[in-house]
């Protein structure tokens, strides 16, 4: 890569020549003390509501009523109903598989627009870009209809083609191109040009040169579209035919009935459903933190 | 064929688009026109078709609006207010938890898994958590408040507090997200910049004035744009933090989708439920492009 | 390069998935034999839905129902399914029941446009009006429900089901509202547990004096005038008739609630409870679990509270009556899920005669029978109704003798008539409004729906 190392070395440069003394960016340990009571007072609200429902999946289900928040007589009891009397097991492959597929997509297709919309110049940019946009704001629920017609008209609302008509809606996002086009801001041209004069085609440009600068952000859409999709419920809902087909959110729906709901069994099953999507952010979460900037730049 | 420079970079970027460009107009654009015809028809759900009825619907909605009690008054009124108080509140708070999480280095992996904890959280069992917190009678919050001496507070079942109630359960659900966004954009500002103003004498103020906030610019923009659109078509939060009278107390929490919702689903009112849609999405639109114009600047590194 | 940890993480993550269905495959096999039963068939018939001609004789024919997620129905169910089908060897029932209550209406909503979805249909009661309108639903054959047999032999409150004289559905089962006590409770405040309310004002005094506060906080409630459960049906069906007012008039195009005194003096009466009498606020939002938690002395509901009890709070203990009395009038609210038969049936006449054949086969006595037992509803049928045996049985008894003067609503839309009672009564309680100018705009409010609902006939 030596168009990458040539320019970072050309920014590297620069960099010096600017910076003499690399001064440390904390001052004092009362700032930093000061610091870390703020982010732990947040982190008691972020988190409380989510120990409750840890405990709560603990807790037998007549004491559920009680409104106690530790549980007065620990048990695994809805553990082992939700996992024996359910579909759980399916339901969890179920939304993991349609997580995965839905984020490889999106991590490409939405990179790609978003590349082309902030670093290309052509007729029509403008109005693609606001017609992308504007298919944010149709809410969903008006559109479920139709998709449902599409699918059956297509045969995706039956045997495991239900997986393509889940995910369908949702392989390429508005959300993830803008945010991708909002990053490749920081992409400096030069760079690209550069690249062009070596003789790199532009697809390579965009795959070699582009995407790993925006790494973190790339990141960051790949763990915000794997949950929005391990969450989503209405429209998995209405094209699976049954609950072999359901995804977690939707069967965590069956608990839920007339005039009662199994609260016990939702907390459980919303607890099992939250740990793996935490242990994927704290891997990711490292990639974006180490972030590009200079660094990035060295390849 | 010889093609200048510059038409075979159009050439490429038209490639680049096609797939998605074929997804936006089938998937997307296609129904969302089908929802605009059906808002001048009397549509009926069941048999997939209705007859046209020009502006009846709209004309409709603007009846509803001056009715005692009316559901659609209130849900435009209450949409505001969700994107007034939230859009605001998340942007200022996730930018301010963002940087402090970027001036740490020990435990930072654990406080900013702690931060976006409630966003990976599934919200069916969340929401349920909050209306225990909320409870009027019993909650915790109210143990704490009035362990404080402080009077008992109604929350989600006063007709006054149930809205900025709801907000602060939808900023808490996705500040995550901002943040990691805001995260993101900071480490994308070379630290030299900082360096060189720091040797220039700069004071913390003026660091953040006049080099984080403009080299942020691409991102904020993004999340005010996104959030707004994201509160303008708030649903099923309110929904969840009801058991049964979702948008209440007196309709002072419902909103414009959930209406739609109600209508379209419940009533089998889709014409109705169509031109809500259609209206809510040209509101939005026009803060987008508003919120575009104004925001978006083109900043010289 | 790093972009590839990126991908190699995510494929990864695929293969993890990919031997997770390895791992979840037997599980998900076993669970419920009745949901494995039901499941592989639906996908078949979803495909061919679209539109398989008539089946010629002798060859099977396939009939879809559908109703929501709950246990106790879907087993009751599959078991009359599979009597039915040892009856009618060439009809074979599909079973759709996974879809959740609360999104029942939005999966045939989006189904029945496409062309699939049910050919016998479970539904409230209540949503029968837009159904109809919708064209939905197709009128029960006469010569296989003959209209005065079935008024005759069905409880009363079926009477909901015909529009215009014409029999559109046919429930297996009905519930009524009964009062539920807390016994300790009773107890604990003095009163005596084996002789609970049974006209309005012993409520009123008994609720009273069950009422424990601390400062601002309630530690028992009395009773919670609760417009959001059952409250707006006891206001509407009993209340206002023990006031000497009908709630519509009879030709249901009339909302009367506020037609004399006595519909005022209902609602005053509804409204006490939060206001002077003190006994519990309505912004409570878990009303029913608050029963199940022993917070609560008095609570209104019905039978199928029952099973939720036995499961999150089998040390409940609780004793149920008949809704209490006033000026010598017994009334009580009666609702069902009941059956109807779709266009998608219709338009194809052999589906027709085997969906009409189901529907026979789940209404009669029997099936109804086997429908208390196993999911703790009434029979629909008085013949299996009036077994001394279930108006003996100490839970389900008070419902089971509300059965005779129970009174079915007539909605035109029964989410839209409910908001405007919680509306009325949350305006009274939380903002001090006037009680009877609020009484009058629910009116108004329902009584337009009416008008636009009537003004299409």
């Amino acid at each position: 890569m030596t168009v990458l190392d040539s320019s970072a070395d050309r920014t590297l440069e620069a960099a010096e020549r600017l910076v003499q003394t690399p001064g440390p960016r904390r001052a004092w340990s009362w700032d930093l003390a000061l610091v870390y009571l703020l982010l732990t007072l947040g982190a008691i609200v972020m988190v409380a509501p989510f120990l409750w429902m840890l405990l709560t999946s603990i807790k037998p289900a007549p004491e559920l009523v009680q409104f106690s928040f530790l549980p007065q007589n620990p048990t695994l009891e809805n553990y082992a109903k939700v996992l024996t009397t359910s579909n759980f097991g399916r339901w969890y492959f179920n939304s993991l598989f349609i997580a995965t597929i839905s984020t490889l997509s999106v991590a490409f297709f939405d990179s790609l627009v978003g590349y082309t919309l902030n670093k290309f110049e052509f007729p029509g940019k403008n109005i693609i870009f606001m017609g992308i946009l504007a298919t944010l704001m149709i809410p969903t629920e008006m559109l479920i209809i139709p998709w449902f017609n599409m699918s059956v008209q297509f045969g995706w609302n039956a045997g495991n083609a239900q997986y393509w008509g889940i995910v369908f809606p949702g392989i390429i996002t508005a959300v993830g191109i803008f945010l991708m086009r909002q990053f490749f801001d920081g992409v400096p041209n030069e760079l690209l040009d550069a690249a062009r004069i070596d003789g790199v085609n532009e697809f390579g440009i965009f795959w070699r040169v582009a995407m790993p600068l925006v790494k973190p952000a790339i990141a960051a859409l790949c763990i915000f579209n794997f949950i929005g999709n391990w969450n989503a419920y209405l429209w998995p809902l209405i094209i699976a035919s049954g609950r072999e087909f359901y995804t977690l959110p939707v069967g965590l729906s069956t608990f839920i009935g007339e005039s009662t709901t199994a609260w016990e069994k939702i907390m459980t099953g919303a607890s099992l459903a939250t740990i793996p999507l935490l242990l994927i952010f704290i891997i990711f979460q490292r990639q974006i933190i180490k972030g590009i900037a200079l660094t990035g730049l060295k390849g | 064929m010889n093609l200048t420079i510059r038409q075979r970079r159009i050439v490429w970027a038209y490639s680049f688009l096609s797939v998605s460009l074929i997804f936006f107009l089938f998937i997307r654009w296609y129904p969302t026109l089908l929802a605009v015809n059906i808002s001048f028809r009397d549509w009926n759900v069941f048999a997939g078709s209705g007859e046209w009825v020009g502006l009846q619907n709209y004309a409709d909605i603007w009846e509803d609006l001056f009715k005692p009690r009316s559901a659609v008054r209130a849900a435009f009124w209450n949409t505001l207010r969700y994107v007034l108080f939230g859009v605001p509140l998340q942007l200022v708070l996730a930018l301010g938890i963002a940087m402090l999480l970027g001036q740490i280095r020990r435990f930072a992996g654990f406080f900013r898994a702690a931060y976006f904890v409630p966003y990976v959280t599934s919200f069916v069992a969340v929401a349920f958590v909050w209306r225990w917190l909320y409870q009027p009678q019993i909650g915790l919050l109210n143990q704490i408040i009035t362990g404080l001496g402080l009077p008992m507070q109604p929350f989600l079942t006063s007709p006054s507090q149930a809205l900025p109630s709801i907000t602060l359960v939808a900023v808490w659900r996705s500040i995550g997200f901002a943040i990691i966004i805001f995260l993101a954009g900071l480490q994308q500002i070379p630290d030299m910049y900082y360096e060189a103003a720091q040797i220039d004498g700069a004071n913390r103020w003026q660091l953040f004035r006049r080099i984080t906030l403009p080299l942020l610019n691409p991102v904020i923009v993004y999340l005010a744009v996104l959030q707004t659109i994201q509160f303008l078509r708030m649903f099923d939060l309110v929904q969840n933090m009801s058991t049964d009278n979702a948008g209440g107390p007196l309709k002072s929490t419902t909103t414009v989708v959930l209406e739609v919702y109600k209508e379209g689903f419940s009533g089998y009112n889709m014409g109705y439920a169509g031109a809500l849609t259609v209206i809510l999405f040209l509101v939005i639109l026009l803060i987008t492009m508003l919120q575009l114009r104004v925001l978006s600047r083109r900043v010289d590194y | 390069m790093k972009q590839r940890k990126l991908w190699s993480l995510l494929s990864l993550l695929l293969i993890a998935a990919l031997a997770f269905t390895a791992c979840a495959a037997p599980p998900a096999g076993d669970s419920g034999a009745a949901g494995a039963a039901t499941e592989a068939p639906a996908d078949e018939a979803a495909a061919d839905a679209g539109g398989e001609a008539a089946a010629a004789d002798g060859e099977v024919i396939e009939i879809e129902y559908w109703q929501y997620n709950f246990q106790a129905r879907i087993d009751a169910m599959n078991e009359l399914i599979a009597q039915f089908e040892a009856e009618n060897p060439n009809i074979k029932v599909i079973h759709n029941s996974d879809t959740p209550y609360d999104n029942f209406r939005d999966k045939i909503a989006a189904s029945v446009p496409a062309g699939v979805g049910p050919d016998v249909v479970s539904l409230f009661y209540g949503w029968q009006t837009a159904w109809l309108d919708a064209g939905y639903l197709v009128p029960l054959p006469e010569d296989a429900f003959p209209p005065d047999e079935i008024r005759a032999n069905f409880s009363p409150m079926v009477e909901a089901s015909f529009v215009d004289g014409t029999l559109y559905t046919l429930p297996t089962a009905v519930r009524t509202l009964a009062l539920f006590y807390n016994k300790d409770l009773m107890e604990a405040a003095g009163l005596d547990p084996e002789s609970p309310p049974t006209t309005l004002d012993e409520l009123k005094e008994q609720a009273v004096q069950c009422t424990v506060r601390n400062g601002d906080a309630y530690e028992v409630f009395g009773f919670v005038a609760n417009p959001a459960g059952q409250g707006h049906h006891w206001f509407r069906e009993v209340l206002l008739r023990q006031f000497g007012q009908q709630p519509y008039s009879d030709d249901n195009r009339t909302v009367l609630w506020n037609a004399s005194e006595g519909g005022y003096e209902a609602w005053h009466e509804f409204l006490s409870f939060g206001t002077e009498l003190e006994t519990g606020r309505s912004d409570l939002i878990t009303e029913p679990d608050d029963f199940l938690a022993g917070k609560v002395c008095f609570h209104i509901d019905g039978s199928f509270r029952l099973g939720s009890i036995a499961e999150n709070a089998p040390d409940l203990n609780f004793g149920v009556v008949e809704m209490p009395e006033h000026n010598g009038i017994k009334s009580t609210f009666g609702s069902y899920w009941t059956h109807g038969i779709t266009q998608k049936a219709a338009a194809d006449p052999a589906r027709m005669e085997a969906a009409t054949k189901f529907l026979q086969f789940i209404t009669t006595p029997e099936a109804g029978t086997l429908w208390v037992e196993m999911v703790g509803e009434l029979p629909a049928q008085l013949a299996a109704a009036e077994n001394p045996e279930l108006l003996a049985d100490e839970k389900l008894g008070a419902f089971v003798a509300g059965l005779p003067y129970a009174v079915s609503t007539f909605f035109v839309d029964e989410s839209k008539d409910r908001q405007a009672i919680i509306d009325a009564n949350d305006a009274v309680i939380l903002t001090g409004a006037d009680p009877d100018a609020e009484l009058d705009i629910a009116v108004q409010t329902v009584q337009e729906m009416y008008d636009e609902f009537w003004a299409d006939r």
